[in-house]
């Protein structure tokens, strides 16, 4: 009964989303303010009845309703009750009911938040909404139901892909979602102002706190996702260009690159087109990813065509609001006035050329993602386009927009001082080298692209924050002033701080793999590996028996200079109702570098296969996205951003001193 | 896009219903010559696993890279070079197999994006930055400075 009436809200979200498509808009062009308000209490039921929906489908997991199909195929009444519970959307009808959910929830969001905001551009931008949400409960309801009931229901479920039963799965797609969906709601901002014609400074500012959260999202779940396979999959990887991780990968490019020129746009009224431009393409390229991996055409070409019901609904969900938005970007973006005047030294035109260069990155990806596809479509020759592909293109635009950070971020607004930036960037730039240089002493030679990279990486993160402790700093000065004046700063130039320096963390780690240690061997019991400044000894194998799989579990003792430093259990998992074997890798974190054990056959004679590392500094990989993602937070916090959530809340603004922050430097 | 990977995963688990755990580089593999090992290990990092979604020889759990990946060392001890070694394969098995596809014809669009992107923009860029530039303040007439003159 549960079940039915979650199905039945489902459908009534449907006609919610109908009129939520229709009425608002014509509310708009009519100028009949009955209508345009229809917008926020139909944004709030949907979001109400989509939550009604998916809490149904939760329940029928939660209980083992094997009646339903999705249920039947994905759980099994002895799985874990947190694997059930994620298990809601480790598939494919439940994965989408989740996404629409999401889109209700940030629809929901801009209705009651956005209080502040101008009537029509609301209505307009919910009114987006609402077709986006309409297609895709359409393609949910008529091609991915996740309420089909099967009688007579089986006795016991098919399991849960063992892969996926892990804590990951509770947490990377709902955050990968709120970051692809979140960039829904800057598309619909940016179609809406299409619409109206409209699109000015106060533009800017009710739509970057949205951008902002998309990005965190986003880059949380790139983070996250990459951690899980990187301890799941078992032989050390944490990115492996994957077409679905590329998939991820361009919005967040593209997002990243819509963050900086929508900060051009609400500064000083430039690059408006292309800032709509990004916003558009951010979207776009969610929807992509969301094809790419729901259609089947990544694993081949004619696997699309075997099924193509799914495939070709998306397709056409895609090319409609892909083709529709740029069509109507073409014939209206034009006419939107452009302002600005930038000098070519100047934080702008810095901020240009990010944009320039992140463009050419996910370009690039996209490129290298589609080109098989492409080229077997139309020659059927194939070919495959791998990491040390993306690895040899992206890495010089990589370096090149590292390299370029530290000075963007010195520059004044308007007119900037080249050489000014240029000596702030210095002193980051002998930190590098320095770095640089006492590795190469310390370790006596070493790979040169580590070395050259984790210069880079100390380089980027002192660099991040010259440009604030300039502005703080002052010789002289007591302590206590320079504290009032770091208190005074405005949030968001700490929070570019902190996420530029975020990609430094990051940087530092994927350098640091240079310096990696890999031992592939058969190991005896009791056999110490040596592992860079450490020895793995597996003392013994135990048997032992899980919820929903048995394992076999080999204890290890980490120990350095002959004194136990840690113990690990790396696993062998049999899950009997899937016939299938997992290998649970055991990590132990030492500092910021950790050990990674995965385990393989064994052998009668009682040593068994292991594939061992060590790996500097490798976490630095993951804590540089967490760091990204604070900086984001912090930024968004600032004062003048939320005012696009809510009223301008009545603040007395901290005493700054006005002289530690003139609002060219801002 | 349920999670991440998750077409990765799914193949990686029908690899693995290979009988044992099979997996990725095997002990049984390393050659006892360490450079010879660490050029074959670079070798399969750009091969392509041809059965698995996308995945090298050198990651993947797969027989075929497992019998590729022992092809690889075979050619290495017999004194071949590291291109002779790629050019067999892919004349037995095509360009599919190279990770890094060659720049040719048919390429040439791949390869170009990065600098065909940056070259447009670029161009783009520079002219909107001419065309934006703020006019300098005319120069000050005789009479103007003139009357400045005092100061």
């Amino acid at each position: 009964m549960i079940v039915e009436t979650g199905h039945y809200a489902l459908a009534l979200a449907l006609a919610v989303a109908l009129l939520q498509s229709v009425l608002p808009l014509w509310g708009t062009r009519s100028g009949d303010s009955e209508l345009t308000s229809i917008a926020v209490p139909a944004a709030i039921t949907q979001f109400l009845l989509l939550g009604y929906a998916f809490a149904a489908l939760t329940y029928a997991h939660v209980v083992s309703d094997f009646s339903l199909v999705t249920v039947a195929e994905n759980s099994l009444t002895t799985k874990p009750l947190v694997y059930k519970l994620a298990g809601v959307w480790g598939n494919h009808e439940g994965s989408m009911l989740l996404w629409v959910l999401i889109l209700a929830a940030f629809g929901a969001a801009v209705a009651i938040l956005g209080r502040g905001m101008a009537k029509e551009l609301r209505a307009n931008t919910l009114t987006v909404q609402g077709w986006i949400s309409f297609a895709f409960l359409c393609f949910i309801l008529f091609t991915s139901d996740p309420f089909v009931r099967r009688f007579p229901a089986p006795f016991e479920g098919q399991d849960l892909n063992p892969l996926l039963q892990d804590a990951g799965l509770a947490i990377h797609p709902p955050l990968l979602y709120l970051g692809y969906v979140g960039s829904s709601i800057v598309f619909s901002f940016a179609v809406a102002a299409l619409i109206s014609g409209r699109l000015d400074a106060a533009w800017a500012r009710y739509v970057r706190p949205w951008i902002l959260i998309a990005w965190i999202f986003l880059t949380l779940g790139i983070a996250m996702g990459s951690y899980w396979a990187y301890y799941t999959l078992g032989w050390g990887g944490f990115w492996f260009w994957d077409p679905v991780e590329n998939a991820s990968l361009m919005p967040w490019l593209a997002g990243t690159a819509l963050l900086h020129s929508a900060a051009v746009m609400e500064k000083r009224e430039a690059l408006k087109i292309w800032t709509l431009f990004l916003a558009i393409l951010t979207f776009s390229l969610s929807l992509l990813g969301t094809f790419l991996v729901r259609s089947g055409v990544l694993t081949s070409v004619h696997s699309f065509a075997s099924d193509p019901t799914r495939g070709v609904f998306i397709l056409i969900i895609l090319s409609t609001f892909i083709g529709g938005s740029l069509a109507l970007y073409a014939w209206r973006a034009p006419s939107l006035s452009q302002r600005g005047l930038f000098a070519p030294v100047s934080r702008e035109s810095a901020l240009a050329v990010n944009n320039l260069l992140l463009t050419a990155c996910c370009a690039t990806v996209l490129t290298g993602t589609l080109y098989p596809l492409a080229l077997e479509a139309l020659t059927g020759d194939k070919i495959s386009v791998g990491a040390p592909f993306f690895n040899l293109t992206l890495g010089p635009l990589l370096a090149l927009i590292v390299l370029l950070m530290p000075i963007g971020q010195s520059l004044a607004w308007k007119r900037g001082d080249l050489l000014g930036a240029a000596q702030r960037a210095t002193v980051a730039a002998l930190g590098g080298l320095v770095v640089a240089l006492v590795l190469v002493a310390v370790i006596q030679g070493g790979p040169v692209l580590a070395t050259v990279g984790l210069g880079l990486a100390v380089y980027l993160i002192v660099g991040s924050f010259a440009d604030v402790i300039s502005r703080i700093w002052a010789r002289g000065q007591p302590i206590r002033v320079m504290l009032a004046r770091a208190v005074g700063l405005p949030r968001s130039a700490w929070g570019a701080a902190i996420a530029h320096a975020g990609l430094g963390v990051t940087l530092m780690g994927l350098a640091a793999t240079g310096w990696g240690v890999e031992r592939i061997a058969t190991v005896k019991l009791g056999q110490g590996i040596d592992l860079g400044p450490y020895q793995a000894t597996i003392e013994n194998l135990q048997s032992r028996q899980g919820p929903n799989y048995s394992e076999v579990l080999a204890y290890t003792v980490i120990s350095r200079g002959g004194a136990a430093v840690a113990t690990v259990e790396p696993a062998k998992r049999s899950f009997p109702v899937r016939q299938t074997t997992v290998s649970e890798a055991g990590i132990v974190t030492l500092g910021f570098g950790q050990i990674y054990i995965s385990l393989g056959d064994q052998h009668a004679d009682g040593s068994i296969d292991a594939r061992m590392f060590w790996k500097p500094l490798v976490t630095a990989i993951w804590i540089g996205g967490v760091i990204m993602a604070f900086g984001g937070i912090v930024s968004l916090s600032d004062r003048r951003l939320r005012i696009g959530f809510a009223r301008r809340a009545v603040r007395v603004r901290a005493a700054a001193n006005p002289a530690a922050a003139p609002q060219a430097a801002e | 896009m349920t999670p991440l990977r998750r077409i990765l995963l799914l193949s990686i688990v029908s690899a693995g219903l290979a009988p044992g755990l099979a997996r990725a580089v095997q002990p049984d593999e390393v050659l006892p010559n360490p450079n010879l090992e660490a050029r074959a290990r670079d070798i399969s990092a750009g091969l392509r696993c041809l059965v698995c979604q996308n995945q090298s020889i050198d990651d993947s759990k797969a027989e075929f890279a497992r019998d590729l990946r022992l092809l690889v060392r075979e050619r290495l001890n017999l004194g071949e070079s590291d291109e002779q070694v790629r050019d067999f394969l892919v004349k037995r098995y095509g360009n599919f197999i190279l990770l890094r596809p060659p720049l040719d014809l048919e390429t040439t669009f791949l390869w170009g994006m990065p600098v065909l992107v940056l070259a447009a923009g670029g161009i783009a860029l520079l002219f909107r930055l001419r065309r934006l530039q703020p006019t300098p303040a005319a120069p000050l007439s005789q009479a103007e400075r003139d009357r400045l003159a005092p100061y």
